[in-house]
């Protein structure tokens, strides 16, 4: 049985999601995409103020051939967010949405309350919202009570790098949540951070600037396919019980006993 | 009258559409567009006449995360 990620009834074969942003250079954005191999590439929308400006970065995207995923990133309200996921759903032809609320500008922490909110308007709009949420579980758990089959709780604050400030809280969402697909997206750094967001349980995760920001992007968005292909067989594998004292892996039967003589 | 496309004072002709704006503004495909913060669909572009003051938003793909 192939093991894919589910999005909204959707199935894909990379558990990475990329963003688009912040690299050196239209080329190794391209390239970085590509080796990542994931099949998904987060967007956004900003004001045209030269003609055909936009046009250049979205025939590159459109010439990879991935599926796309815009964002609400910047918005600071509810209204913000469903003009400019109506907005994103005209250009982008498609009904998913990255939806990004902002509560705090310090680390660009997601509002709770109005992200419930905004989740609410969206579904009822007929989106299909993949909430990027603090790891708060009750947040989570509203989210998906909503109709959110896809949750994105943080690793850490967005462009931070700090990896996975609290595991034990993604392993309750993932414990308490069975059922939703988990994305852990914003603040990992290096890929072993990928790795044990994998092996917590996540079914996939979100990454940008630690691609983007790496000194070669390219070759660290190959880390990152690995080490979350990792993270995923380890978790699938399952891990051996840890033990609090020492257990000799060769076997003893049969071990001349010079160590007798040497007493 | 006067209107603002991204925030830049442009001058159109008294009951102006929302397509004349955009024509006259040189807006290129792939784009959106918002007045007052409010999304127009692409088929309610010939039909929304504009008032003096409308703040107009024509947005374009962009990197995103």
């Amino acid at each position: 049985m192939r093991d894919t990620l589910r999005i909204y009834g959707q199935e894909f074969n990379s558990r990475l999601l990329i963003g688009s942003a912040l690299y050196p250079s239209p080329k190794c954005m391209q390239e970085a995409i590509l080796a990542s191999e994931s099949e998904i590439v987060t967007v956004s929308l900003r004001r045209q103020n030269s003609q055909a400006a936009g046009d250049d970065f979205w025939q590159l995207i459109k010439d990879t051939g991935l599926t796309v995923l815009p964002n609400t990133a910047g918005c600071h309200s509810v209204q913000e967010v469903m003009t400019l996921a109506q907005m994103c759903r005209e250009v982008f032809a498609t009904d998913w949405i990255k939806l990004e609320l902002i509560g705090d500008d310090y680390n660009l922490q997601p509002d709770p309350v109005a992200l419930l909110e905004a989740a609410e308007q969206l579904l009822a709009e007929g989106f299909k919202v993949l909430p990027y949420c603090t790891d708060d579980l009750v947040i989570c758990q509203r989210l998906a009570a909503l109709g959110c089959e896809v949750i994105m709780p943080w690793a850490a604050p967005i462009g931070t790098g700090k990896g996975i400030l609290n595991p034990y809280a993604l392993q309750s969402i993932r414990e308490r949540l069975p059922h939703v697909t988990l994305i852990v997206d914003a603040g990992l750094g290096v890929p072993s951070h990928a790795c044990q967001a994998m092996e917590l349980g996540a079914d996939a995760v979100l990454l940008n600037s630690a691609i983007a920001g790496a000194n070669d992007p390219v070759l660290m968005a190959r880390a990152f396919a690995n080490a979350t292909l990792a993270g995923r067989q380890s978790y699938m594998a399952g891990p051996m019980a840890v033990k609090s004292t020492a257990v000799p892996s060769t076997p003893t039967l049969g071990m001349p006993v010079w160590h007798q003589f040497n007493e | 009258m006067q209107i603002f496309i991204n925030d830049s004072a442009f001058e159109v002709p008294e009951k102006a559409s929302a397509e004349q704006a955009l024509v006259s503004f040189g807006a290129t495909p792939p784009f959106a567009l918002a007045v007052n913060g409010q999304f127009v669909a692409q088929g309610q572009y010939p039909q929304l006449m504009l008032q003096d003051g409308d703040r107009l938003d024509i947005l374009a793909p962009i990197q995103g995360g």
